[in-house]
């Protein structure tokens, strides 16, 4: 491996992208009046891509759907949208927002999806499906217990990975482009050779893994080639460094549909070979900036085959092309290159837009430049979060990593995540209230929970009756986590993602709660208020009356803040004490995406006087309206929670009219800047921020077609406004928009 | 300057008379602020956006320790600039306990403002503002005492003008505030006295043009009070450009909130 104009190191004998990137990286600390426009070619490409999106949305949001091909790395000829402007190629099928069928996570999912859109897949494939072959979801129902089950159609388990694939895996897609794939196909030969015996399950297993990578390797050089590129080689240029890397990100969704399939943290790679060119003077900046824009248009067209019940706990048809931007080297210098602030650009150059979902690794550290543009860009369209890139780092040991789906920490190439979507933590308090029997249906979910007596909970007995609750439903959660990724390995095994992965590498089971601010104020409410629980003739509480106040989540106040921490860090330790599928590392993550109002309408009332079927809050935030001492106050409550409790992520979706932030930009700039700073001071670790004007969103409800690019992130992704459903729209109009002046 | 006993918002020791606080004030000076309104005042605006505030006997005591803590909390958020903001209601009418919540607060590191009306200069007042304030913001209500009293219900505008006397010899930093009323505060004749008064103070960093909103006037009728300024509208773009090219001949910098 030797490519002359880059400095070596390591990564020239071994697969390193790191190391290759630490050597060669030339950081930028100035500010953005470099950057330009789209070019005449990436106007007219993205002009197609507009006509096409709107088609997609008049056609109830599936614009094509091929029925007759099992969506593969090689399957379909090359596709174009218009082929003499673009500068990065290939589409997931023949044609631009043609869906795919990608039947092994489940074929009846497919079918169903495609009988909404009035089709049906190819009668041979519905035989072969129907009699020969088996997918993750049948294997999955083939061992669920009856317990799971119960948990799961009752809604203490929701949005399981169990009908749709699992995603969360990050490939390392810079690979491709620096080594070419012969190279990689070498070492995982050399791999698979040293995988030796006793032959025992797991050695059997891997083997058989490794040999399929090997397979989706050689299945990525026909790829190529049918877009004419020889990816067995290492890219040669900047042009061909994005072609190779995105042709990886495009193997890995042509033959998977999971949930969240991130990017990585590509922009920092790549600036070194468009700083290369730049420098031989073999490009100008307004190609480098084509390129950015031309390879994110292609991510912004990513499309998967949902079911309408996705769309409950996804909305908004969400593929989380999550791009982590900037962040810190170990040794102190920052990754902020020119390339960070070229993909950001995209977000005027192309317009706003939820995918892909560009996540800022904040380090106070950052260059002010930088800083100051993340925060112009947040304030101007709403579609970038941030994370906390020093607590990371510190808490999770690299300085290479991605963030899967939304709040994800991912060690790039080295460790993979296995999704757990989230149990309600609500309703597990709602056991310990009800003897714990299920509020709405008075099935026995959790037994050896005593009924409570008295008018009045008593804080002591509920607590005790919470955590008997919580290891019990920690428990099914478990069992039903072991299965899902025993089968999702079994039947739909990302073969193109774990090619570009290190044979065997570390993973964590990404574990969830939903309803944490529900928990937090409700446990409050018993403890420093009196609440008296009004019970059906069946003995289960309906409804909660509230004697007296009692101290909010979100107001900064310690009383009801260590609740919330303690309630996480319960859950987490009950989590951590259970065996898991392959060894992963129980984590946790606070984050609802969109499910947070599902999950509420699944929920009977509440003892912080919420009422039945009251969405939650999204993620970590505080309850709607409860926050009454201003948005520093409320940023502080959540940042109370401990990242160690919740190694997975804590999502805060952080609201405000523009005018709230500042009376000019100036102000709003440099304010929102010392928010990111100051919660991240506090070690928190995750925000969304939209800045918007609650009238913009009314109008966009009334008039949708006006707003085709209106984005607002919601709990750690973001999302177009205009195709979540009406009460999605709802639930986010009512969210507290910070607005006190 | 007489300054009566019954001026003095009674509270016990060591606490302040809290109307509201409101952790992420981006309006009330520099930066982020933590602003504490305090309950209490002696004027009784037309215009009072948080007329709730007057009641001298109202609102909630908080220990001045339990602030400080509250304001370290936020220190993070601060940044280069912010800092922590007292306003109300009359924050001087506080004077006495203001002093150690303020010396606590410099203790801590933390930028000390206070927004006021300046009708109150007692040695209590003047202790806080030259020892511990690291900002006024000073409020002219109007520049003739027709319209003072008009606007505020008292007479003396001149009390102001003493105040932001005192405060220009202690060469300690000042900005001033100004209500932008169409017919009744924006005038050409006001603008320009407004900035021939003052056109010559070294301690004035900038005037901030507050324009006149409604957005306060249900709080009124919560009170059962009658809001008179009911026909008064707010300013065209081209009356606060007006306004703030006037200003701009005599001030450093003028900036619309």
């Amino acid at each position: 491996m030797e490519v002359k104009q880059f400095k070596g190191g390591v990564w020239t004998e071994q697969v390193n992208v790191r190391d290759f990137v630490f050597n060669n990286i030339t950081p930028y600390y100035g500010d953005y009046s470099f950057l330009v426009g789209p070019s005449d070619r990436t106007n007219k490409v993205w002009e197609v891509c507009k006509v096409a999106t709107k088609e997609e949305r008049d056609r109830n949001g599936v614009r094509a759907v091929d029925t007759d091909t099992i969506s593969t790395v090689s399957a379909f000829a090359a596709g174009y949208i218009d082929k003499e402007n673009e500068v990065i190629v290939g589409l997931q099928t023949d044609e631009l927002l043609k869906r795919a069928m990608k039947p092994f996570g489940g074929f009846k999912v497919v079918q169903k999806a495609l009988s909404e859109h009035g089709v049906k897949p190819n009668e041979n494939l519905t035989e072969l499906f129907s009699k020969y072959v088996k997918t993750h979801n049948d294997g999955v129902f083939d061992a669920y217990t009856s317990e799971i089950r119960k948990y799961r159609s009752l809604g203490f388990l929701t949005g399981l990975p169990d009908n749709y694939a699992r995603g969360r895996i990050i490939g390392d897609y810079r690979r491709v482009a620096l080594y070419g794939i012969n190279f990689l196909i070498e070492n995982k030969k050399a791999d698979l050779e040293n995988i030796t015996g006793p032959m025992t399950e797991s050695v059997i297993r891997l083997r058989e893994e490794v040999s399929e990578q090997i397979k989706a390797l050689k299945d990525m050089l026909e790829l190529g080639a049918k877009y004419d590129l020889d990816l067995s080689r290492p890219a040669e240029n900047a042009r061909e460094a994005v072609q190779w890397t995105y042709m990886a990100y495009l193997a890995a969704v042509k033959e998977q549909d999971g949930a969240a399939m991130s990017l990585g943290n590509v922009s920092t790679f790549l600036d070194i070979y468009i700083e290369n060119d730049l420098k031989e003077g073999l490009i100008t900046e307004e190609e480098a900036q084509e390129y950015i824009d031309q390879f994110v248009m292609k991510l912004r067209m990513v499309r998967h085959l949902r079911m309408s019940a996705y769309d409950e706990i996804f909305a908004g048809d969400p593929t989380w092309v999550t791009e982590a931007i900037g962040g810190m080297f170990e040794d102190g210098r920052t990754k902020v290159t020119k390339t960070s602030f070229r993909f950001l650009n995209t977000l005027y150059n192309l317009g706003p837009s939820p995918e892909p979902n560009m996540t800022v690794l904040w380090s106070q550290e950052l260059p002010q430049n930088f800083k100051d543009f993340c925060a112009k860009v947040a304030i101007d369209t709403s579609s970038i979060q941030f994370e906390n890139d020093n607590l990371m780092r510190a808490e999770r040991g690299s300085d290479d990593y991605g963030i899967a789906c939304c709040v994800s920490y991912q060690s790039l190439g080295k460790s993979i995540q296995f999704f757990g979507a989230r149990t309600n933590l609500a309703k597990t308090l709602l056991l310990a209230i009800n003897g714990g029997r299920c509020e709405n249906t008075g099935t026995l979910m959790v037994e050896g929970i005593e009924p409570l007596e008295g008018q009045y909970l008593d804080f002591d007995k509920v607590m005790a009756n919470f955590k008997i609750a919580m290891k019990q439903v920690a428990r099914v959660y478990n069992d039903s986590m072991n299965i899902i990724h025993y089968m999702h390995d079994k039947y739909y095994y990302e073969k193109a993602q774990m090619s570009l992965i290190d044979t065997n590498p570390s993973i964590n089971i990404a574990y969830g709660i939903a309803g944490l601010s529900i928990v937090a104020d409700s446990l409050s409410a018993i403890k420093y208020a009196k609440v008296k629980p009004i019970r059906n003739e069946e003995g289960l509480s309906v409804e909660f009356k509230i004697e007296g106040e009692f101290p909010k989540y979100g107001n900064d106040d310690d009383r009801v803040d260590a609740l919330a921490a303690n309630a996480v860090a319960d859950f987490n330790n009950e989590l951590k004490q259970l065996p898991v599928y392959k060894d992963a590392e129980p984590t946790l993550s606070v984050l609802t995406i969109t499910s947070n109002v599902s999950y509420g309408k699944k929920t009977g009332a509440t003892p912080d006087g919420r009422a039945n079927g009251i969405p939650f809050a999204p993620g970590a935030n505080p309850m709607h309206g409860r926050d009454c001492n201003g948005a520093i106050a409320s940023l502080n409550s959540v940042s109370k929670i401990d990242y160690r409790n919740s190694l997975d992520g804590i999502s805060n979706t952080f609201s405000m009219v523009p005018k709230s932030l500042g009376s000019d930009e100036t102000d709003r700039i440099e304010n929102l800047v010392s928010i990111i700073d100051g919660y991240f001071t506090r070690k928190a670790q995750h925000l969304n921020v939209n800045v918007l004007n609650r009238e913009t969103l009314m109008d966009a409800m009334e008039h949708p077609e006006e707003y085709p690019q209106l984005t607002i992130r919601v709990s750690g992704y973001a999302v177009n406004f205009v195709r979540l459903t009406r009460e999605q729209q709802m639930e986010v109009i009512t969210r507290s928009f910070h607005e006190s002046m | 300057m007489l300054i009566l006993k019954t001026n003095i918002i009674k509270t016990q020791d060591n606490t302040l008379r809290v109307h509201s606080i409101e952790s992420f004030g981006t309006h009330d000076g520099p930066g982020i602020r933590f602003v504490i309104f305090l309950q209490g005042c002696k004027l009784k605006c037309l215009y009072c956006h948080n007329p709730d505030t007057i009641d001298t006997t109202g609102g909630q005591e908080y220990h001045i320790e339990d602030l400080v803590q509250r304001a370290v909390k936020m220190k993070p958020y601060f940044g280069r600039k912010g800092g922590v903001t007292v306003s109300g209601g009359e924050p001087l009418l506080q004077s006495k306990e203001l002093i150690p919540f303020f010396k606590r607060l410099k203790e801590e590191g933390i930028h000390t403002n206070i927004d006021t009306n300046g009708r109150l200069l007692n040695h209590f007042a003047v202790e806080l503002l030259d020892e511990y304030a690291d900002l006024v913001m000073l409020d002219i209500k109007h520049m003739t005492e027709e319209g003072y009293e008009y606007i505020t219900g008292q007479r003396n505008k001149e009390t102001t003008f003493n105040f932001a006397k005192h405060r220009e010899q202690s060469g300690k930093t000042m900005w001033l505030r100004y209500v932008l009323i169409p017919e009744i505060t924006n005038k050409p004749e006001l603008l320009h006295a407004l900035g021939e008064y003052f056109k010559d103070y070294k301690t004035i960093e900038k005037i901030e043009i507050q324009p006149y909103h409604k957005l306060g006037i249900h709080k009124w009728d919560t009170l059962g009070w009658d809001y008179q300024l009911k026909d008064a509208r707010e300013n065209t773009d081209e009356e606060l450009q007006g306004a703030v090219n006037i200003l701009k001949n005599y001030f450093k910098e003028v900036k619309v909130n």
